[in-house]
């Protein structure tokens, strides 16, 4: 897709299971020190391709290669160099913290020599030394999670790839994961998936949003909620009889739904208009309103949260 | 190497942080001592009467027809210990997520089979220890011959070292530890009385049947005669479990 620099390039990659495509040519290219967020409803296909990209499975169609390495034909090399933190954190219920994640890093390749403190390091990081001696098995569900992240982290991988990172956190421990992934980034390449919007505009670079397995959007989050700005939603304060405003308001081509936000009383009410996806109507309506006589008193344009980008972009068809 | 060596470390705790561990061993002991003391009793009690009755027979060989007796009992307990320890090497992965771990490092998959089959192997190892306690009581009191002794056990490894490679194959095959039990007992059980289905059996058939019968090939070690052919049976049995493990382990990228 790209010139082929990217860390994470992947090309038109497939995957059917059972005559369902779950992920249908999906490309896209991530550079090095990027945090890209994958962002999509259940089901629409963001596990099954992390889990191509970390050669957990192999695509049915296209390419994947990950700092540059393909996943199917090199398998290891590439292996070498990911962090993986699936889903459900892949833990060892019967061990302690400790040996757990000194377990992982021998079996990721770390020398030992560098071992204890690497374990050390990522345990700071994800903050749960205090546990260290503690049998996961019996740990809280917050615990749990930053483990996993901290097992990803072992042996300083080039990229990272965190299935719901943040999943079963609370919100303070919410914010210090995504402190930390956003720390990591620079150093390392980032793809995350969520369905946690906010999570999305707060850590992520670029923002690719996939639905039945295609995808529908990849911009910045910035540009993903600029692109549509003041298009879809407008407010208009006018002053006259409200049913024959919403009605002239209806009347308009290209205009969705009508909105009264509060009471009549007899002075000017405030309208929420939303009209077809990528289309201006503020021109248009300012023009029907004045020329029925009514007293425009304001008419603005309303940034869409990228939450509104998301449901209008996966409910299109 | 040094990931089989951290799969088998892993593999070991955990058998001894689980209560399977201590349950196998128990059962095992408390088995193999059971017979080993009926066996010893019937025979002293036996070779009393024939001797209170003087019929003049040659005095019997009272070490080697206990010890026959106690490692026959071995392989038949061993039979239905080694589901327990295979059950759940690759089933308990699939089910708590960690394969997805352990196929995304940089292990191979050769390694993880290795590093789980060498635990069990261990394992194995450590029961079959234990029990040598048992029959050492045989030299505290006599002079045994030692080497159907050293042949038993050498034919206990070989026959546990089969065993165990299919189970593990059964192992990856499901994510129910339950499931991978009882489909190894079953297996385990046509294994064992495939013999009884040779009396309808002719010619080539029977041949088969009797060749593929995993206990009979332990006749001979018990006896004290190492048969290249027995040895080669049981290495080729640990050979092809271990094949379909790895064949079944590559198929579950493309299945999951």
């Amino acid at each position: 897709m790209s010139g082929g620099s990217g860390v994470i390039e992947v090309d038109h990659l497939t995957k059917v299971f059972s005559g369902r495509k779950a992920v249908d040519e999906i490309s896209f290219t991530v550079q090095k020190g990027e945090i890209l967020g994958f962002l999509g409803p259940n089901g629409a296909g963001k596990t099954t391709t992390m889990r191509i990209l970390t050669c957990y499975m192999p695509a049915t169609a296209g390419t994947a290669r990950v700092a540059g390495y393909d996943v199917f034909e090199e398998s290891i090399e590439v292996r070498r160099r990911i962090g993986y933190m699936p889903e459900s954190p892949p833990l060892y219920p019967e061990m302690t913290v400790d040996s757990y994640l000194h377990f992982v890093a021998k079996i990721k390749g770390a020398p030992s020599a560098q071992r204890k403190s690497m374990v050390d390091d990522v345990m700071e990081k994800c903050a749960v030394s205090d546990v260290r001696n503690r049998i996961i098995g019996k740990l809280s569900k917050g615990y749990k999670q930053r483990v996993g992240l901290a097992q990803s982290l072992l042996n300083n991988p080039e990229v990272l790839i965190l299935d719901e990172p943040t999943i079963g956190l609370d919100p303070k421990q919410i914010f210090e994961v995504r402190s930390l992934i956003k720390a990591l980034a620079g150093d390392h390449t980032v793809i995350l998936s969520t369905h946690i919007l906010p999570e999305v505009s707060m850590t992520c670079n670029r923002v690719v949003i996939i639905n039945n397995g295609k995808v529908v959007a990849m911009d910045t989050p910035t540009g993903l909620t600029n692109q549509m700005k003041g298009a879809e939603k407008i407010a208009l304060s006018v002053d006259g009889p409200m049913s024959a405003v919403v009605d002239k308001l209806k009347s308009v081509q290209g205009v969705i739904s009508v909105k009264v936000e509060g009471e009549e009383n007899g002075g000017p009410t405030n309208y929420t208009v939303e009209c077809n996806l990528r289309t201006d109507l503020r021109r248009v309506l300012a023009q029907e309103i004045v020329s029925q006589g009514w007293g425009l008193l304001e008419l603005r344009g309303v940034s869409m949260s990228l939450e509104d980008v998301f449901i209008n972009l996966v409910t299109q068809e | 190497m040094k990931n089989i060596l951290a799969i088998w470390q892993r593999e070991m705790k955990s058998y001894f942080v689980s209560p399977i561990a201590y349950v196998v061993l128990t059962v095992f002991l408390f088995i193999a001592g059971m017979f080993f003391y009926g066996a010893l009793s019937y025979v002293v009690q036996s070779t009393m009467m024939q001797a209170a009755y003087g019929q003049g027979a040659p005095p019997a060989d009272v070490p080697g027809i206990v010890s026959r007796q106690f490692f026959g009992t071995l392989s038949v307990v061993l039979l239905f210990m080694i589901p327990m320890l295979t059950m759940g090497l690759f089933a308990e992965e699939k089910k708590r997520g960690t394969i997805e771990l352990l196929l995304t490092t940089p292990v191979g998959n050769f390694q993880a089979m290795m590093g789980k089959y060498l635990a069990s192997l261990t394992f194995l190892l450590l029961m079959l220890l234990a029990s040598g306690v048992t029959i050492s009581a045989l030299f505290v009191y006599g002079q045994p011959d030692w080497k159907p002794i050293l042949g038993g056990y050498l034919g206990l490894i070989l026959y546990g070292a089969a065993l165990l490679a299919f189970g593990l194959f059964i192992s990856t095959l499901t994510e129910n530890q339950i499931v991978a039990c009882v489909i190894m007992f079953g297996i385990i059980l046509v294994l064992w009385l495939i013999s009884l289905l040779t009396a309808g059996a002719q010619g080539m058939l029977r041949d088969v049947l009797n060749y593929l019968s995993v206990i009979d090939h332990l006749d001979d070690f018990i006896k004290g005669v190492i048969d290249t052919t027995n040895v080669t049976f049981y290495l080729t049995f640990a050979f092809f479990g271990l094949f379909l493990t790895y064949r079944s382990l590559e198929s579950l990228r493309w299945k999951s």
